[in-house]
């Protein structure tokens, strides 16, 4: 199996999603995960390669004329992805075939969430920037259909619509930025552009380059001030929560600015823009994260929190603070995607995640509770969890900075206190402690489906928190190096004795703790900061949308009015001003030939045409103007015969006649000629109509005199007998040469015949 | 002589876009119907003025002898006048079916009817 299967067999599992829960209802779940569970171990038997410090490139021709290839690339950095999406993916889907098991649409479902991961697994395996950002908009699309799964509530609509509008306009800076990295690089391929860092860091476009695809990364993984719909995003069914909004595909835009480090990193703008945003979206939602209750919404604000840690390390830029970010992202996935789906299994058996009406759920749900408070230990930051690891890295990290090193650790210990408080929100209160006297009769332990998720990631904080060098040396360190583009070993370890980051740690657990214990009283002042959130950038975000709503319609009514009138004077404005314009200033006048002869009689039949048209525009007459019309088409008929034309003239003769009778069949049942519009009007029109009319003539006489090629009529005149056997050259054209045109023209006449018989024939429904 | 049929042309256009421009809609479908002849005039005028014989290839020989006009344009005039007159016929009962159910052949009082 090669790499580019693990992407397009997501794909072809998916497309048959539907169908296979068309027929098997009992334990979808079980069998939808068997392709991510094989890609997990398929990505497992990678490991040791990649570990020695392989890197494996597959690459396809694409669109070869434009130089783009498909390709794929396997490092360590790919490789910790995918085991997380792989991993986590088998478990979301036995969770959601039971989560949803009544769901009507669970295929869909299915078919939706595979889709997602096959796009995921793209985004991190590519091996190329082209295929990255395609795969990149198909994960903001199938995040779209996750996020409005339940279509019929409206929220569910607004929230998905805002997602995709938000990463899918970063997306679009993105693929600007990229495009550019391409241009000056020379090529889209990684393993070529990591040679081009000083090229890219030394071009004057450079800037611009950073703030392009740094807004696709912010977009993406909710850093302030796009961090707005990832709260609003948890409208999700609660497994697309686990999986898309927290483990894997906000994690894509720290990925990306992962892999763009060694091409993009380094420099004063890199370290400014990354790691300021990511330390204001850490404390701006870790804040926000404290004043919530729905237990979904606490965890997506302190993701996006997370999120804005993990960017302000790679930010930082230095060796120890990359190693920190690749730790802390595993640590976080694991615990992070634990405690969704504990919220999940609650919300399952007591239907409620209002952390204020939860509470001593322990009894009822052991098993969970058990997880639940594993993974929140590890949020918190206790030993013996992998979360320790990660909160110790953490400190260790940010005092070996020099110069600001103890501001970043005060940052990061606000953040992580804040985590502590959230870790007991959601991942003790509901079980342990509560509110005296809440009790849920109906609760019983979830299924095992519901519980596996939950207990194998949270187990898996406690086996890697007990055993730090298996991540460490197997999979975290090749991540670590494939960024920093050297071997890094790492040395994790749970204790290394007394010292200044165990009293750091210690701290942050007890004012964590005591900031939880104070939380009620702490609310009412949060009251005044969600009348400032009132104002932030999701309002930012619905003004900017109905303000092009707005646009859209009032540009729509007017230039789509239903007028006619208005339609004509725009197209006839613009074809007068234009070809107007260019006829004055190009030369438009050269090339005149001579002139033919003109004779009395032609000038007579001019005059009477034009003097018929001008009637036509001024009678009040009904069968006045249709004698007009006549006597111009009668004219113009006579001057087709003047200039050799017989045929023309004769089927002039005979349409013109028709019409005359068709005109006089149906303006007998019409009201007579009225005028309806006042004299400033017709005024205003029949200047109009002059400088039309003008413009017409001018051209109608330039066209008369020039000639660029010759015309290719002696091809008709010498081949008309020899090959179409026919004297009259404008028949053999009409039936011969050009017979297509003849065809379509039946076809026109046929259709308008129906028309014409359909019309007549209709039965007006309110008259019968 | 092209400078008097440039004329008609102009007149023509100048008429039949001036009837479009108006409320009636029986004097849009006169303006259809100019400007249909003005453009076939058009395209007569801007193929080559030849006050010459028709396209035939006289019996006995294989082709035209001496001048002959252009017969090109005059093939598609041909299709146009007739395509035209299919455009028209159409317009014309339509605009009748209209008149009948809205009771008005005033395009504005039209366009309110499917408010």
């Amino acid at each position: 199996m090669s790499i580019i299967l693990t992407v397009l067999s997501g794909f072809i599992f998916a497309s048959a999603a539907p169908f296979v829960h068309r027929f098997i209802k009992e334990g979808i779940g079980w069998i939808m995960a068997l392709l991510p569970i094989s890609l997990l171990i398929y990505f497992l038997t990678y490991v040791p390669m990649v570990a020695a410090g392989e890197v494996t490139i597959v690459s396809y021709p694409w669109i070869p004329r434009l130089g783009v290839t498909l390709s794929f690339y396997l490092d360590g950095l790919s490789l910790l992805f995918s085991l997380l999406i792989s991993g986590i993916g088998a478990l979301v889907l036995i969770y959601a075939g039971s989560y949803l098991k009544e769901h009507p649409q669970l295929g869909r479902f299915n078919l939706f969430i595979l889709m997602f991961m096959a796009s995921m697994l793209g985004v991190v395996l590519a091996g190329n920037l082209l295929t990255l950002f395609v795969f990149w908009e198909l994960t903001s699309l199938s995040s779209y259909l996750l996020i409005g799964f339940d279509h019929e509530r409206e929220t569910a609509r607004s929230a998905a619509l805002q997602a995709l509008l938000v990463t899918g306009g970063g997306g679009l800076a993105l693929l600007a930025g990229l495009v550019m990295i391409g241009q000056i690089g020379g090529s889209f391929e990684f393993s070529l552009l990591l040679q081009q860092g000083d090229r890219l860091r030394g071009d004057p476009l450079y800037v611009p380059i950073v703030l392009l695809v740094l807004l696709g990364a912010f977009t993406k993984s909710a850093q302030v001030p796009f961090h707005f719909w990832l709260p609003s995003a948890m409208e999700a069914p609660t497994p697309v929560s686990a999986y898309l909004h927290s483990a894997t595909m906000v994690k894509a835009g720290i990925y990306l600015m992962a892999r763009l480090t060694p091409i993009l990193g380094g420099t004063d703008t890199w370290f400014y823009t990354v790691s300021i945003i990511g330390g204001a979206t850490m404390l701006v939602t870790g804040i926000s994260a404290l004043y919530q209750n729905d237990m979904k919404r606490i965890l997506a604000y302190s993701t996006a929190s997370v999120l804005g840690m993990l960017t302000l390390l790679l930010g930082l830029g230095a060796t120890a603070t990359i190693e920190t970010a690749i730790i802390y992202l595993f640590a976080h996935a694991l615990y992070k995607g634990a405690l969704f789906l504990v919220a999940g299994a609650v919300d399952h058996e007591t239907g409620r995640r209002d952390i204020r009406a939860l509470g001593g759920l322990r009894r009822a749900m052991p098993i969970t509770a058990a997880a639940a408070g594993l993974a929140a230990l590890s949020m918190a930051g206790i030993p013996p969890l992998f979360g320790y690891i990660g909160k110790e890295v953490l400190y260790e990290a940010a005092q070996k900075l020099s110069g600001i090193g103890s501001y970043v650790t005060g940052l990061l210990m606000l953040a992580s206190l804040l985590l502590v408080a959230v870790a007991g929100m959601v991942g003790l209160r509901p079980f342990v402690i509560g509110k005296k006297g809440v009790t849920h009769p109906e609760a019983h332990e979830a299924p095992i489906s519901l519980r596996l998720g939950p207990v194998v990631l949270a187990g898996s904080g406690l086996l890697f928190g007990l055993f730090p060098s298996l991540a460490g040396y197997w999979i975290l360190s090749p991540a670590v190096a494939a960024v920093l583009r050297q071997p890094a070993p790492l040395h994790l370890s749970l204790w290394h004795g007394w010292n200044e980051i165990v009293l750091l740690s210690l701290a942050t657990t007890a004012a964590g703790a005591g900031l939880y214990a104070a939380r009620e009283r702490l609310l009412p002042a949060a009251e005044a900061l969600k009348g400032i959130a009132r104002w932030g950038p999701a309002r930012g975000y619905s003004a900017t949308l109905n303000g092009m709503m707005r646009l859209a319609q009032a540009q729509t009514r007017l230039l789509q009015n239903g007028r006619l009138r208005i339609y004509l004077m725009i197209v006839a404005t613009s074809a007068v001003g234009l070809a107007g314009y260019t006829l004055l200033h190009r030369d438009g006048f050269i090339g005149l030939g001579i002139e033919s002869e003109l004779r009395f009689y032609e000038v007579a039949i001019g005059g009477v045409i034009l003097a018929a048209a001008f009637l036509a525009t001024q009678t009040r007459s009904r069968l006045g103007a249709v004698t007009a019309l006549g006597v111009v088409g009668y004219g113009v008929a006579l001057i087709y015969i003047l200039y050799g034309a017989p045929d023309l003239a004769m089927t002039q003769f005979l349409i013109e006649t028709f019409m005359v009778i068709l005109f006089i069949l149906v303006f007998y049942h019409l009201p007579g000629l009225t005028p309806f519009s006042e004299w400033k009007r017709r005024l205003r029109d029949g200047l109009l109509s002059l400088a039309v009319g003008t413009l017409m003539f001018t051209l109608a006489y330039l066209a008369s005199h020039a000639r660029f090629h010759p015309p290719i009529s002696r091809f008709f005149a010498e081949t008309s007998v020899p090959m179409a056997h026919g004297r009259n050259i404008v028949n053999v054209i009409l039936v011969d040469f050009r017979a297509f045109d003849t065809l379509g023209e039946i076809t026109v006449l046929s259709v308008a015949a129906f028309g014409v018989y359909a019309l007549l024939k209709l039965r007006l429904e309110g008259k019968r | 002589m092209e400078m008097l049929l440039s004329l008609v042309i102009g007149g023509l256009y100048a008429a039949g876009f001036y009837l479009m421009l108006r409320r009636s809609l029986a004097k849009l479908i006169i303006g259809l119907s100019l400007l249909s002849n003005a453009t076939n005039l058009l395209i007569f005028t801007a193929g080559g003025l030849t006050r010459a014989e028709p396209p035939l290839v006289p019996r006995g020989a294989d082709r035209p002898t001496g001048p002959f006009a252009d017969p090109l344009p005059q093939a598609m005039i041909l299709t146009a006048i007739v395509i035209g007159f299919g455009v028209l016929a159409f317009a014309l009962v339509l605009a009748y079916r209209a008149y009948q159910t809205t009771g008005s052949e005033d395009l504005d009082a039209m366009k309110e009817t499917d408010r």
